[in-house]
């Protein structure tokens, strides 16, 4: 017994991928009037290539580079449970050290819960003072559970509780997708 | 006139190299003939003892009682109560009670408290020094007339080697052994458990070989000059068991017993247990090169009996931390289907030898009646089945202590019944 | 980076452990390091959760060490120390972990004298336990900073070796490390008084040298242990001046090791007994990392524990 995840359908390609990510960029230099002041704060694990993807397109769209970050967000999770093995815990690290001052976007394959966003705050806060935060993500799937919006999104889809979105990055998976899956129960 | 007819069993005495079936009659306490289809007669009392072992009665020549003065831990009534369950028709009780035996008194007290129960005969032990303090010779004349049968300082050792030459010299007036618990207290320091290999792994303070050794040694010395009987207690290492068998070639009147902990038990069990303290004895389990050792002194003949140290301990007393935990097990319910399965089974000895060590040797080495079938000898008989499957329960030990490393041990051979004196006993009752 | 995951109660000993487990906490432990950079050294982590520190026997080091990282991970912490009368004399360990249990603790941190009492804790109650040292048995939170130091300066800990010198029979740090190192592939080679020589130490899979010069000679670590005048008896070891003198670590004879080799040492250090202060403070000494590393490991097994414990009933 268990579940399975059974593919339903693409979502985008790779190459839709690419062009809302790019669209995902313009917006944000739209937003900030250029990306002078931004750092990209990817949340582990595939907040991280999205930070990297429009950190590229930012650079090609502006001429200059953009700071990353990567954050770590498990000791900061609300659902760290008993009797379960502890997830691994992986660093965080800033570009020059400090957040201070600075406007972060916080960027994340697919908003849901909004729990993730949530403890990734609370650990932003810890690390100092940013100016302002900014929230990217690829996917909005609905169902938020807390008072949290995304600010630059790629695609809104609509979902029901049994499906599961699955992002790929050819960084860390390969190719660049993203499928709607469909959990069933094994036999 | 009583008459009590032992029927049909297998009988095994290698006091007479017996080994036949046959039929035992005791009459008045007594074993009066050993042959095939004795009739019975008018008013015998029948045992059937078919397909079972029928033995001079088992004498485990070493437990502790306990009373007087921890009856918390046992009594004599209990202590025997559990030995007539284990088979045991005698057992010869250490003098570390407290009060210590080292007088009349105490030695009357176990005798008079075992014959009010009747369960087994009580061959108390006297101490060597007066509080088995190790300075002044206690009154070993009057604890013998008393019905002491031997001297030791058990529970701790005779450490003056001077008090040691004495006692063997001053023994020899009334024929008793001398026992020894060898240990060189300096030498085995805080020692909580063998010194090698486990106890370097488990950072527990090692009692090394050599504290058992160097007094065997000692005494061995001083016994070719001071004559006297000579008796090691649970001997537990390759060293000392060499020590006896050099001794003995020498012709010296050394003896040896040890335990079924120490045949069947190696150090790592400290290790295999979780520090259970059930596996915390003094001497320690020993290495495996030491139990084969004694296994080989089993078969060869240097170790002359078998006993259990059975020391009964409350939960309380042993439910702590390892290093803390006092020594000692209980053995007096699990001796004889541990040996029988053990030793017996896997051929390391035969039946014959196993009832030497566990009768025959113990009743020589005390010189108290028993350890024979042979006609005079007193009606003390033991019957076991030699390979009935038991599976050792703690839980239901008619001993009051529960401390064994061997609950829950699936075995084969048990005790059936004892007789003593002629007299059927019912350890239930 | 490791893909495995943490699954036992309690952490007894190193003993016990796979070369995995061992790299997992390792690898969380160098993660936990960055915690204590940031501006606030606090994460919620273990918040709402309790953490019993159960110190039998002074500890001044290992107890500030774990307080700070249950503090630092946001838990709910309470000191029980055997001068304090929360350990009352005459009360059983057995009623004493009845009594912890009954308060429903998530994590208990254990110092005892003696071996095996913290195996024993643990199979009475529910909460995660961690061995902070019992007797000379194992020390594990100990052996594991020591090794995300040496992994800090040598990049790896297989093809090592590391010397240990010392009181070798009554020291848990050097059971631990012989343990940890050995699993992860380092030669361990252990020196010291003949005195102080455990029975058959060579079966732990170490190296024996009984010179200080044959024990340093190529390696790559050169450990310290403290010499505890007040435990060794007199028949040990005649004087601190002739200890030293054996086996005392001076700059002298610390260039018999490799190149770039590091001293450590547990602490706390008896200057001039095992250690020359111009090594304890030398460039070659790295015995503050270690202790900065040992709260370090320390959330990292907090941490990993926290997810494993039974809930209480």
């Amino acid at each position: 017994m268990g579940t399975n995840l059974k593919p339903k359908k693409s979502l985008l390609d790779g190459k839709q991928m690419e062009r809302v990510i790019r669209r995902m960029a313009n917006q944000l230099v739209e937003r900030n009037r250029g990306s002078k002041e931004l750092v990209l704060v990817g949340i582990r694990t595939r907040g991280v290539p999205l930070a990297e993807l429009l950190a590229a397109d930012l650079e090609r769209l502006e001429g200059h580079s953009v700071p990353l970050g990567i954050l770590d967000i498990t000791l900061y999770r609300d659902d760290l449970s008993t009797i379960a093995p502890q997830p691994v815990v992986r660093e965080t690290s800033f570009p020059d050290g400090s957040i201070d001052g600075r406007v972060l976007v916080l960027c994340d394959d697919v908003l849901y819960t909004g729990r993730t966003i949530r403890a990734a705050l609370d650990a932003l806060i810890d690390f100092g003072r940013p100016r302002a935060v900014q929230l990217a993500v690829l996917i909005d799937r609905g169902h938020r559970e807390l008072p949290i919006q995304a600010d630059v999104v790629g695609r809104t889809v609509a979902t029901s509780g049994d499906e599961v979105i699955e992002v790929r990055f050819a960084a860390t998976d390969g190719d660049d997708g993203v499928d709607l899956l469909e959990r069933v129960e094994a036999s | 006139m009583s008459k009590l007819l032992v029927r049909g069993g297998r009988v095994v005495d290698p006091s007479q190299g017996l080994d036949a079936v046959c039929d035992v009659l005791i009459e008045d306490g007594e074993v009066t003939r050993v042959a095939e289809g004795i009739r019975p007669g008018r008013y015998a009392e029948i045992v059937d003892a078919e397909g079972l072992v029928v033995t001079p009665g088992l004498i485990d020549m070493h437990v502790h009682l306990r009373e007087p003065g921890q009856e918390y831990k046992e009594t004599v009534e209990t202590g025997t109560r559990a030995a007539a369950a284990g088979g045991f028709t005698a057992v010869a009780p250490m003098p570390n009670t407290d009060p210590v035996n080292d007088n009349r008194p105490v030695t009357e007290h176990m005798i008079k408290e075992a014959t009010r129960h009747g369960y087994a005969r009580v061959w108390p032990i006297g101490a060597v020094s007066v509080g088995q303090m190790g300075e002044q010779l206690a009154e070993i004349g009057d604890m013998v007339d008393a019905g002491a049968v031997a001297v030791t300082d058990d529970g701790h050792p005779v450490y003056d080697a001077e008090l040691m030459r004495r006692v063997l010299e001053y023994s020899r007036h009334y024929d008793v052994a001398v026992i020894q618990h060898a240990e060189d207290k300096d030498l085995s320091g805080g020692g909580v458990m063998h010194e090698g290999e486990w106890s370097t792994k488990l950072g527990l303070p090692g009692w090394p070989a050599a504290a058992e050794e160097v007094v065997v040694a000692r005494d061995l010395v001083l016994l070719a000059t001071s004559g006297g009987r000579y008796h090691v207690a649970h001997l537990s290492t390759a060293g000392s068991l060499d020590l006896v068998r050099q001794g003995k070639a020498r012709g010296l009147p050394v003896t040896c017993e040890v335990t079924p902990h120490h045949l069947l038990l190696t150090d790592d069990a400290v290790a295999e247990t979780g520090f259970s303290t059930n596996v915390k004895m003094n001497p320690p389990l020993r290495s495996e090169a030491d139990r084969q050792a004694l296994l080989a002194g089993l078969a060869d003949g240097t170790v002359d009996a078998i006993a259990s140290d059975h020391a009964p301990h409350h939960a309380d007393e042993k439910d702590v931390e390892f290093s803390v935990a006092p020594f000692g097990i209980v053995g007096l319910e699990t001796t004889l289907s541990l040996c029988l399965d053990r030793l017996v089974r896997p051929g390391i000895i035969d039946l014959s030898r196993l009832i030497e060590l566990l009768s025959t040797a113990p009743a020589r080495i005390l010189k108290v009646p028993g350890g024979s079938l042979a006609p005079g000898s007193p009606g003390d008989v033991t019957l076991f089945h030699p390979t009935k499957p038991i599976r050792i329960n703690a839980d239901r030990f008619r001993s009051k202590a529960r401390n064994t490393p061997f609950h829950s041990w699936n075995l084969r051979g048990r005790a059936v019944r004892t007789i003593v004196g002629g007299r059927a006993v019912d350890p239930a009752a | 980076m490791t893909e495995s995951t943490w699954t036992r109660k309690d952490l007894l000993g190193i003993a016990q452990l796979e070369p995995s487990e061992i790299e997992l906490i390792l690898d969380s432990a160098q993660t936990f390091l960055e915690v204590a950079r940031r501006p606030i050294k606090k994460v919620p982590t273990l918040r709402g959760k309790t953490v019993v520190n159960l110190f039998f026997e002074p500890s001044t080091r290992t107890r500030s060490s774990f307080e700070i990282a249950e503090k630092r991970l946001s838990a709910d912490s309470l000191n029980f120390s055997s001068s304090s009368s929360a350990l009352v004399k005459g009360e059983t360990l057995i009623d004493t972990a009845l009594n912890l249990q009954a308060m429903a603790p998530d994590l208990v941190v254990i110092r005892h004298g003696h071996p095996g009492v913290p195996q024993m804790l643990a199979e009475r109650i529910e909460a995660g336990v961690i061995n902070a040292g019992d007797g000379a048995h194992e020390h594990p939170t100990q052996a594991l900073l020591d090794a995300l130091t040496i992994r800090q300066h040598k990049g790896r800990l297989a093809g090592l070796t590391v010397a240990i010198i010392g009181d070798i029979e009554h020291s848990r740090v050097v059971r631990s490390n012989i343990h940890l190192l050995t699993k992860m592939g380092a030669t361990v080679r252990v020196a010291g008084p003949r005195t102080m020589m455990p029975a058959f130490v060579e079966r732990l899979g170490v190296e024996v040298a009984y010179t200080l010069e044959e024990a340093i000679a190529g390696a790559d670590v050169v450990m310290m242990l403290r010499i505890q005048l007040e435990r060794q008896g007199k028949k040990l070891f005649p004087s601190v001046r002739e200890y030293f003198q054996l086996f005392g670590l001076t700059r002298e004879r610390l260039k018999a090791a490799r190149r770039g080799a590091i001293v450590m040492h547990p602490g706390p250090m008896n200057r001039g007994v095992e250690i020359a202060s111009d090594v304890a403070d030398g460039s070659s000494s790295v015995i503050l990392e270690q202790v900065a590393n040992g709260v370090a490991v320390r959330m990292a097994v907090l941490y990993l524990l926290s997810g494993m414990h039974r809930e209480a009933a």
